[in-house]
């Protein structure tokens, strides 16, 4: 029977099918290649494990780093907070204690669980990924079934590496044409999760499709996979090919020599069969699209950035209205405004979904030779230790620093506030993040989802602007200032 | 886990919808390294409001919450469930939820059924007219009855069995280790591990 990449890669996994229907019935039991472990979901896995004498079962599947509750400066000190603190020396104990292997603060891997796998190579196509975070979706991009997962069952695959998981629906998403420049990934899956709503993923697992998802880089598929979870999709997967192939080959655990051979020759099995059913699909027209802006407290709450705040009274929905309404409220949003005219305090540029290299390069380039807007404040996070020692080697870090922006150590950071990168209440923040709910990225915050592009170009404009607003007034300033730049140079030589 | 048959208690009314799990305990919460104790931390930012719900008697003391469409979306945070059922929630009703909170409540012996919105409205009805009123939510026979009106819900089979048994995830899959350990024995050797790479060989 044809299949879907979904459905090959569930099939491939099952240890025990489920029994039959009705009252007991269990669902499929799925063996589990990779479980990726950071310090704030695990504690209770770990003392469960401690609890029952249960042992540890596939250390060598297992691996942990810090990132959620990190520090983004002064890394070599003790970490202030004495609970955040607590929190990383029991992961510490934890995996000394199972024999997980750990990428601690100060560790060159160490970083963004989601950035940390891919980079390390672990994650390849046709594998089960698990990590007990929701956006463990990225790695689907590789052609990885990949789940975020709570803490019980990050403790029952710690036991058993397995998961008993309850059959899926899948839907392609068809993105066909070609992105214009200044539209990138992001502004695609901020499209889609507007289209279809934040619950509209329930039950499904995305493969994006189409010749835009096709041209994207490995970075750009990630950020799209990324955001799977905030359409309430279980999972999102681009089929692998060359780009996958060529992005995995050479890495730390790639395979080498004949078993890169074999990899190779499964790997190309897994695309969807030309004659499979999807159970739903919708199409997105690549060549329309926009720079894309949330102005709401849901990531489907979002438009195109030439748009306007929308009116609460145009939705059709009931339940739609009133988030509407509750979310304009919360954002201090007047009905109406031009998206472009709201102003920001904050810009950041980090998170699992936009802090990888080609992020930062596309950020670095727009506002190279710039400087920032007055009162702005611009704080850059890479994803992972090595993105930053790459982005240094690049010159990238002087490029933001002479912005005016902070260069800081990796992490989660201001994603989700829960070190002390937060936003104080009532400031407004153009971020390169996932998720504009209340209070994310620290209480009374309030956050724009944009593109990295759209980031750069807001911190140069002091309001939500995308890179096409540059073209016209700041370019002309942007050689100005490379002229000013150069003479500076000049004068420092001389 | 505890074996449920029947929970009944105060229709508690969270008329809003898209109720993410960073509303139903913020990140800060997450520093801790126990299982127990965020009751105070559930739905933090909003209780900051004396006219917020879980402020009003009687519904302080918990009870069966029933709430809007996609409840639980976003992080996989298993301190959402932890929060709720600290706080004395023993069952949430509502018509759509996250998949992951809904996953994470099974395993913590949260009752988690999905009601239609006419079952919502007609729950939030009752609470409105009579603040207190119980609902009586039967596991068995998946039904949510209030009022003198019996709505039913949905729960997947799976849950509702381990729920009903009070059963252990963990021992259940162990039943099976010997598929396991055959699974494990046919795994291709080219398959990555987190300890350094082998040379593949012809």
């Amino acid at each position: 029977m044809a299949k879907t990449l979904a459905e090959k890669v569930w099939d491939a996994h099952v240890v025990r099918k489920g029994d039959g229907e009705g009252a007991n019935a269990q669902p499929d039991l799925l063996f589990i290649d990779l479980h990726l472990v950071h310090e704030v979901t695990s504690p209770q896995a770990f003392e469960g494990l401690r609890l029952a004498g249960r042992k540890l079962r596939r250390p060598d599947l297992t691996i942990a780093t810090e990132d959620h509750n990190t520090p983004t400066l002064a890394i070599d000190k003790p970490i202030a907070d004495l609970t955040s603190r607590t929190q990383i020396e029991t992961l510490r104990n934890n995996c000394k204690e199972f024999g997980v292997r750990l990428h601690s603060l100060g560790d060159a891997e160490q970083g963004i669980v989601h950035v940390v796998g891919p980079q390390l190579g672990l994650t390849q196509p046709g594998m089960t990924v698990v990590c007990g975070d929701s956006h463990t979706s990225t790695h689907g991009a590789f052609g990885a079934l990949a789940m975020g997962i709570g803490t019980s069952e990050v403790e029952h695959v710690m036991a058993t590496q397995t998961l008993s998981l309850k059959p899926f629906k899948t839907m392609a998403i068809n993105v066909e044409g070609t992105l214009r420049p200044g539209v990138t990934a992001k502004d695609i899956i901020l499209a889609v999760i507007a289209k279809i709503g934040t619950g509209g993923g329930a039950g499904y697992v995305f493969e994006y499709r189409g010749s835009a998802i096709r041209a994207l880089s490995i970075e750009g598929r990630m950020t799209i996979c990324n955001m799977s979870i905030e359409a309430g999709a279980r999972a999102g997967m681009v089929a692998p090919d060359e780009t996958t192939f060529a992005y995995v080959k050479d890495k730390p655990h790639a395979p080498k020599g004949a078993d890169w051979d074999a990899a190779l020759e499964y790997w190309r099995t897994l695309p969807t069969d030309d004659d499979a059913v999807f159970d739903n699909e919708i199409t997105i027209d690549a060549d329309l699209l926009e720079p894309f802006v949330t102005w709401g407290t849901n990531p489907g709450q979002g438009a195109s950035l030439s748009g306007v705040v929308p009116d609460p009274a145009s939705f059709d929905d009931p339940n739609d209205r009133a988030a509407a309404e509750r979310a304009l409220e919360y954002m201090d949003l007047a009905p109406g405004t031009k998206l472009k005219e709201i102003p920001v305090d904050t810009v950041f540029i980090g998170s699992c979904t936009n802090s990888r290299m080609e992020d930062l390069t596309a950020a670095a380039d727009i506002i190279r030779g710039q400087k920032k807007a007055d009162g702005v404040r611009v704080m850059v996070v890479p994803g992972s230790a090595r993105v930053r020692l790459e982005a240094e080697a690049a010159g990238l870090d002087k490029v933001f620093k002479d912005f005016g922006a902070e260069w800081r150590f990796a992490g989660c950071s201001m994603c989700l506030g829960m070190n002390p990168d937060q936003l104080a209440p009532g400031e407004r923040c153009a971020s390169t993040s996932n998720r504009n709910f209340e209070g994310r990225q620290g209480k009374g915050g309030r956050t724009h989802l944009v593109s990295p592009l759209v980031a750069a170009a807001t911190a140069i404009r002091g309001t939500l602007s995308s890179p096409w607003d540059l073209q016209a007034q700041d370019l002309q300033a942007q050689s100005q200032n490379a002229q000013d730049t150069q003479h500076g140079q000049q004068s420092e030589e001389a | 886990m505890d074996k449920i048959r029947t929970l009944t208690g105060p229709i508690i009314p969270l008329e809003r919808s898209n109720v993410d799990t960073d509303q139903i305990i913020p990140a800060v919460f997450l520093k801790r390294v126990t299982k127990t104790g965020y009751d105070d931390a559930l739905f933090h930012s909003w209780r900051q409001d004396p006219t917020f719900v879980l402020n009003q008697e009687p519904y302080r003391h918990g009870g069966v919450l029933v709430v809007g469409h996609d409840f639980g979306t976003g992080s996989s945070r298993e301190h959402a469930v932890w929060a709720l059922r600290d706080f004395g929630i023993t069952a949430v009703l509502g018509p759509r939820f996250g998949e992951i909170f809904r996953g994470n409540a099974g395993k913590q012996g949260l009752l988690v059924g999905q009601i239609s919105e006419s079952a919502m409205e007609a729950l939030w009805a009752v609470a409105k007219a009579n603040p207190g009123e119980p609902v009586t939510v039967d596991l068995e026979a998946r039904t949510a009855t209030a009022g003198g009106v019996t709505h039913d819900f949905q729960i997947d089979d799976y849950t509702r069995w381990r729920l009903l048994e009070g059963l252990d995830d963990i021992a259940l899959t162990l039943r099976d280790e010997d598929a396991i350990t055959a699974f494990e024995a046919n795994r291709p050797a080219w398959m990555p591990t987190t300890q350094p790479v082998r040379e593949g060989t012809a």
